[in-house]
């Protein structure tokens, strides 16, 4: 397999605060690649340097084998970046746009053809003549990808597609992004949505604070940090819990208990525990961990 | 030969987009600039025609339609450039470009012509209705054109210069104001600079728009305050000057890509 993008040992900082530190990975051709990491983790610096907007203190990063500063003109015709804010140029409509984009990658009046089918498969046709500042938020977002693929590029960069975009406008794009990852696109996904990374991709690196703090496939992170909520509604009629069980509990309310747990066996052991006790449970649910959890463990923080 | 292509229709895409960008809003970036420069016309012409001695044998109000056209064509250049980058900075579609291949020369070449040809428009627009008032000599058309060009594109460099410096609108109506603007009043639009004290014509003569303007009007009337061929190697020296400034500051990315 190729490799599609290798940020090799970026650093950045701006004045004396680091916001990058050694990032250094690789990105496989083909791959839904999630960046994950809360606000101010340095996902977007490390999108704008891909994209040669910022530069990087040191390091360096290629796409397809093409440096993204030496070789810029390369790198960028392969690439397409959808930026996280909702930008627009205020004089033309979506079609006007999304040519001129086009022709910045010096393709011409033959690109034709392949604009219509983004339009198409962004739904925009009904806006295609529409002037960019008269589209709502969720329209201006599809402009902004169309206008990420209107130059054909292979590797797609979406820094935050989703953020401020309704539950069925994100859905759709979901749909879209993944279809367009079915077609051989290299996807790569920035989000604080943990939810989005966990239902989209294979692999993702969570940053924090400028650091790569895990790298791996979504399901070998969720299963290495593996952890199960068990959560009861009961009553307890004043009966203490066993001090068997009270390392297990995460929280405690007056007719609710909810337990970590790390193995199925534990459930068992939990509800015997409680049984012996003769606490009433009235309702039980078990919740599999998600990557939210897992950053959370990763960073130390508290929920 | 295919970069060649792709190359040209990149620079092509980005000229026909800031062509366009003007031609969307032409009552504010051609009508108005135009009836500005045709009221300077009436009044001042009503106004000075027998007070301002300048060339024998032209009429004061044939002297000030060349100025007037060179005025308005130089601060439009500048306007065009400066308001294009200035806003695309602010809204942040400048990123649209900046994602793109295009070389820093490219991004150059694109705001300069574009900047000259409506400078240029804007001029020949004045000059059409000029022309209704006053009968108007063309006496050497390749120097009125090659002082339009020139001038259009040191005002369009200028402007670029200006737009990416400027991170707030006031700070470009600075520009406007206190560097454009004095500098083409106090050119000779309105007067020869023979008709000012000696001090004044010293100083004059350190204002390259007074170069321009002298140079452009040498072309109706066959006559200048300095030799046309002084004038355009000053603006020729100024525009290399600004042309280098800017293409450094393009290509180290200077407050575009930080």
């Amino acid at each position: 397999m190729k490799k599609a993008i290798v940020f090799n040992k970026v650093n950045k900082s701006f004045g004396k605060l680091q916001v990058l530190k050694d990032i250094d990975f690789t990105i496989q051709e083909g791959e839904f690649f999630g960046l994950l990491g809360p606000n101010g983790a340095g996902k977007s610096t490390l999108i704008n340097i891909l994209a040669g907007l910022v530069k990087p203190c040191s390091g360096s990063i290629k796409v397809m084998g093409h440096d993204v500063i030496q070789d810029y003109q390369k790198a960028r015709r392969l690439l397409g970046i959808v930026p996280q804010e909702l930008v627009f140029d205020p004089f033309f409509n979506v079609r006007e746009m999304l040519r001129f984009q086009a022709g910045y990658f010096g393709k011409g009046r033959e690109n034709d053809d392949w604009v219509d089918e983004v339009i198409d498969s962004l739904d925009l046709q009904d806006k295609a003549y529409t002037n960019m500042r008269m589209l709502s938020g969720g329209m201006k977002r599809r402009a902004l990808i169309a206008q990420a693929l209107v130059h054909k590029p292979p590797v797609i960069v979406l820094d935050e597609p989703t953020a401020g975009v309704d539950v069925e406008l994100r859905k759709r794009l979901w749909q879209f992004i993944k279809k367009l990852n079915q077609k051989g696109y290299t996807i790569v996904l920035t989000t604080h949505y943990l939810e989005e990374a966990e239902m989209l991709c294979n692999r993702v690196a969570m940053m924090d604070q400028g650091k790569i703090v895990a790298l791996d496939k979504t399901r070998n992170l969720l299963k290495r940090f593996a952890v199960k909520n068990l959560n009861f509604r009961v009553n307890l009629k004043g009966k203490k819990i066993p001090a068997s069980i009270q390392k297990f509990i995460q929280f405690k309310g007056h007719d609710s208990i909810s337990f970590l747990i790390k193995e199925i066996g534990e459930v068992e052991f939990i509800i015997s525990e409680l049984k012996k006790t003769k606490i009433n449970i009235l309702d039980m649910e078990l919740i599999n961990s998600d990557l939210e959890n897992v950053f959370l463990k990763l960073t130390g923080s508290k929920k | 030969m295919k970069n060649l292509k792709a190359e040209f229709i990149g620079t092509w895409t980005l000229l026909k987009k800031e062509l366009l960008r003007f031609w969307r809003v032409v009552f504010q970036t051609v009508a108005a600039p135009v009836i500005t420069a045709v009221l300077y016309l009436l009044i001042f012409s009503h106004v000075l025609a027998n007070h301002v001695k300048v060339y024998d044998n032209v009429e004061y109000t044939a002297f000030l339609i060349p100025g007037l056209i060179m005025m308005s064509l130089l601060q439009n250049s500048f306007a065009n450039s400066s308001s294009s980058l200035i806003q695309s900075k602010v809204m942040g579609n400048i990123i649209f470009i900046l994602l793109t291949p295009l070389t820093y020369l490219q991004f150059f070449l694109a705001f300069l012509i574009a900047s000259i040809v409506r400078g240029i428009f804007v001029g020949a627009c004045i000059y059409l209705l000029a022309l209704l008032y006053v009968d108007l000599p063309l006496l050497h058309p390749w120097i009125i054109f090659g002082f339009a060009i020139i001038g259009g594109a040191l005002l369009g460099t200028f402007g670029i210069i200006a737009g990416i410096w400027a991170n707030r609108f006031d700070q470009m109506a600075a520009f406007q104001n206190f560097v454009i603007m004095p500098l083409s009043f106090l050119s000779g639009v309105f007067y020869s600079i023979h008709s000012l004290p000696p001090f004044w014509q010293k100083v004059s003569q350190l204002n390259p728009f007074f170069y321009m303007i002298d140079g452009f009007r040498y072309g109706f009337f066959g006559q200048s305050d300095v030799a046309p061929l002084l004038s355009f190697f000053v603006v020729m020296v100024f525009f290399v000057v600004l042309a280098f400034i800017t293409l450094g500051m393009l290509k180290s990315g200077y407050k575009l890509r930080s």
